[in-house]
């Protein structure tokens, strides 16, 4: 009699377990027992100590409730973001910061886009970069001294489950030495999505000529570019900041003496400080530059350039001048 | 006496802290709604946004939720079992331990101590608290269950059933941590699998804290305050076994377009479609219920609580299996079209039940009338009011962001910064904000008229002592 369930309440909630049973575990238990639930790609790299205390600053704060760190599958996130996250990078988060709200952007790819410096900046005062921002000031972290004996526990729990997190006490205090929460944080932020190559940039035409040298109108609309996407790093004027973003009015082109051609500026704006082998300047540290090539149009990159080279030429004459 | 035995001094207690609790948690809410436009009011390091919405969640998730299912699914349980609970001490304990663990909770979350998982962010010792409150909950309800009186279960004693059930596997698995210190542990799950994991019990935290025990008071307190039995039996009995078989497969709805494996997420896309049929059993027997009288309407002050209440869940039943479709999962995932979704549920659907619910057991403790039932149709228009311009205006930016994220030139690259997508947001979000201040007011007129309604049947008591309650229905 299927009605006498409901006149026996331990039979109800032992049925009642059941149907929730067969769900959970085609969906939740039984996947663990699978391969393809625990990846992890031989490129991915463990966090250091300082990074681990960083990942901490970023759980302790909550930012998984603005910030998602999964690039989807799709033209547009990978145009805006990078490469779509691969299963295999994740090893290493317990738990996974995935998220499941982008009001600020994703973070997946941060890692080794921008120079710590521009971080500390950042996260200091994100108004000062962007006045429209919304997100809260971190000045506080700096100066927050970071731990060794609560950094080596985490690692020492996390150290159970993987063996490359495993470390000493020596280890951790030199890992964190010097450091402040901030620093810690930055280097986390530093190490997202290091595990996947980021996009190979071939060969540049060097010869390619600025179809807009001499194109008044086109200058115009380059410095409008400029004032809207380079120069919360590079200045207004272009003269760039300490630490930050060098300066594009000098002869020096990737911390190397003498200048180059509007073909190398073009390549570096759209294609990021992943050009800079290509070009064979390494400049002075990895990353640095954002590539722009998924927001700004061909004709948008010559525009800046040619508005770049107007303005150079503009700033040595004044100089002659005087 | 009918009121001691009945224990109603717990039951109102748990109600007056819920009610405490969710103040606390809707103003936490509509501040960081204002602080997402106005980023000056962060005050770091407690007041932050990424501080605060925790404890906008948490509080209201378990602080009003669990708090008002504590004491509503008590009075049910007593009143459907003809019998005063098994433990009344424990109870009384539970209603103690139960306001000590929320106040450390929020404390903690200011503190920063997060596991980082969404809707259990709790660190390790405080879900010790919570698993110990729910098993003093799950004590009382089967030993009261166990002595009931009538050899047949109501309804509603079924989904009360299967929310201690679940909610208990659901807590405990997603809980399981690496200690790492005394406020600081690990996902015991890395990675995918640990977004797997997590989202199985993030959707079922809704489903077994925001549905099947809302269901359970839908049940009893919409035939209650009408007087009109229940339309279907037999479709209630399909509704409630299809639908707590069906809610747990479809967490990974919530990692479409995430590295979690394909066929996980189709599953849970299945599913999830799926669960619009019992949602809407519930759904059809509140309208039929009400629809063989449909003066009720207007005759009983409650009863359109519960009708928009149930409507509401219907629109949410249906909305959130849309939102699974890959297809439209792509535009609105990440954008603020989910909290404007996730606040139809819980400002609509949640709270116009359990504060109906509340209406009732309050004044039906002190066998008298609510204090103002003008005041309570002050309370439905504002929270109605407040709500969908919550809801609605998220949904606008939410496509809004969508669509600008995708936005590309002819070229293929992107139109827009991200910047320039957020910026968008806010008028919409000043929009939000004033939803929420009209929901906010309508919730201080209902906390007005209970506390007036304690007032009013306190004064009763003292003229009148010597005068025995009401007997219990029979």
């Amino acid at each position: 009699m299927a009605g006498e369930i409901y006149k026996k309440p331990v039979l109800l909630a032992v049925m009642a377990t059941v149907a929730i049973s067969i769900g959970s575990i085609v969906t939740m238990a039984y996947p663990m027992f699978r391969a393809d639930m625990h990846p992890q790609l031989e490129t991915l790299k463990a966090f250091t100590p300082l990074q681990l205390a960083g990942r901490d600053v970023y759980q302790r704060e909550g930012c998984v409730g603005c910030h998602t760190q999964t690039v989807r599958p799709l033209k547009s996130e990978v145009a805006r973001y990078g490469d779509y996250s691969k299963a295999g990078e994740f090893a290493f988060d317990h738990p996974f910061l995935w998220g499941s709200k982008r009001t600020g952007p994703d973070l997946a790819r941060e890692g080794g886009l921008r120079p710590d410096a521009w971080h500390e900046q950042h996260y200091t005062n994100p108004q000062q970069m962007f006045p429209r921002s919304n997100m809260p000031q971190y000045a506080f972290l700096r100066g927050r001294p970071l731990d060794p004996a609560t950094t080596l526990a985490h690692m020492k729990a996390l150290g159970g489950f993987h063996r490359e997190l495993q470390a000493d006490l020596a280890a951790v205090q030199a890992s964190l030495a010097g450091k402040d929460e901030l620093d810690a944080l930055v280097a986390y932020t530093q190490w997202l999505g290091h595990a996947v190559a980021r996009r190979q940039v071939g060969a540049v035409d060097l010869a390619a000529v600025n179809p807009f040298s001499a194109d008044r109108k086109a200058k115009l609309k380059g410095q409008k570019l400029f004032l809207d996407n380079c120069a919360v790093c590079h200045g207004d004027e272009g003269h760039g900041q300490e630490g930050v973003a060098p300066d594009l009015l000098d002869d020096r082109f990737l911390a190397v003496d003498g200048d180059m051609p509007d073909a190398a500026y073009f390549a570096i704006i759209k294609d990021g400080s992943d050009v800079k082998p290509a070009l064979g300047r390494p400049g002075e540290k990895d990353g640095g530059m954002t590539a722009f090539g998924g927001q700004l149009s061909a004709d948008d990159i010559w525009s800046i350039v040619a508005w770049l080279r107007a303005h150079k030429a503009h700033e040595q004459l004044e100089g002659e001048i005087k | 006496m009918n009121d001691y035995r009945y224990d109603n001094r717990t039951v109102q207690g748990f109600i007056l802290s819920a009610i405490f609790w969710g103040v606390v948690g809707i103003l936490i809410g509509l501040l960081i709604s204002v602080q997402l436009f106005a980023p000056s009011l962060n005050f770091a390091p407690y007041f932050t946004y990424g501080r605060l919405r925790p404890i906008h969640t948490n509080g209201l998730a378990i602080g009003l939720g669990i708090g008002a299912e504590f004491g509503l699914l008590f009075y049910v349980v007593m009143r459907l079992c003809r019998r005063p609970l098994r433990f009344p001490r424990l109870a009384r304990l539970q209603l103690w331990l139960f306001n000590i663990a929320v106040a450390a909770a929020a404390l903690s979350l200011f503190m920063g101590y997060s596991q980082s998982l969404e809707y259990a962010e709790l660190e390790w010792p405080l879900d010790v608290g919570v698993v110990v409150l729910w098993v003093m909950f799950a004590v009382n309800v089967f030993g009261t269950i166990m002595k009931r009186q009538d050899e047949q279960m109501y309804v509603s004693l079924w989904y009360t059933i299967a929310t201690v059930v679940a909610v208990a596997v659901l807590y405990i698995v997603n809980n399981l941590a690496i200690p790492a210190g005394l406020m600081k542990s690990y996902h015991l799950f890395a990675g995918v699998n640990s977004a797997n994991v997590e989202w199985w019990y993030g959707h079922n935290a809704v489903g077994f804290l925001f549905t099947t025990p809302i269901l359970a008071m839908f049940y009893y307190f919409l035939p209650k305050s009408t007087g009109l039995p229940i339309f279907s039996h037999r479709l209630s009995i399909l509704a409630f076994w299809s639908l707590i078989f069906g809610y747990l497969w479809t967490g990974a709805h919530h990692l479409v377009y995430t590295p979690v494996p394909d066929w996980i997420q189709t599953l849970a896309i299945v599913f999830t479609l799926f669960l619009i049929a019992p949602s809407w059993g519930s759904v059809i027997n509140g309208y039929y219920t009400v629809g063989s009288d449909w003066t009720k309407m207007k005759s009983g002050y409650l009863t359109k609580f519960f009708i928009l209440g149930i409507t509401f869940y219907g629109l949410q039943t249906v909305q959130g299996p849309t939102q699974a479709i890959r297809a439209v999962s792509q535009l609105i995932h990440y954008t603020d079209w989910v909290p404007g979704h996730v606040h139809m549920g819980t400002m609509g659907w949640v709270t116009l039940t359990v504060t109906a619910s509340i209406y009732y057991v309050i004044p039906a403790i002190y066998g008298t009338t609510i204090w103002s039932e003008k005041v309570a149709n002050i309370h439905f228009w504002l929270v109605l009011v407040g709500q969908l311009l919550f809801s609605v205006s998220m949904w606008i930016t939410g496509i809004q962001q969508g669509a600008l994220w995708k936005a590309v030139n002819a070229d293929g690259t992107l139109k827009y910064t991200f910047l320039e997508g957020l910026t968008k947001n806010y008028p919409y979000w000043h929009m939000r904000s004033l939803g929420a201040v009209i929901f906010t007011v309508g919730m201080l007129f209902f906390v007005a008229n209970v506390i007036m309604t304690i007032q009013k049947g306190k004064a009763l008591q003292a003229s009148a002592p010597a005068t025995p309650a009401a007997a219990p229905a029979v």
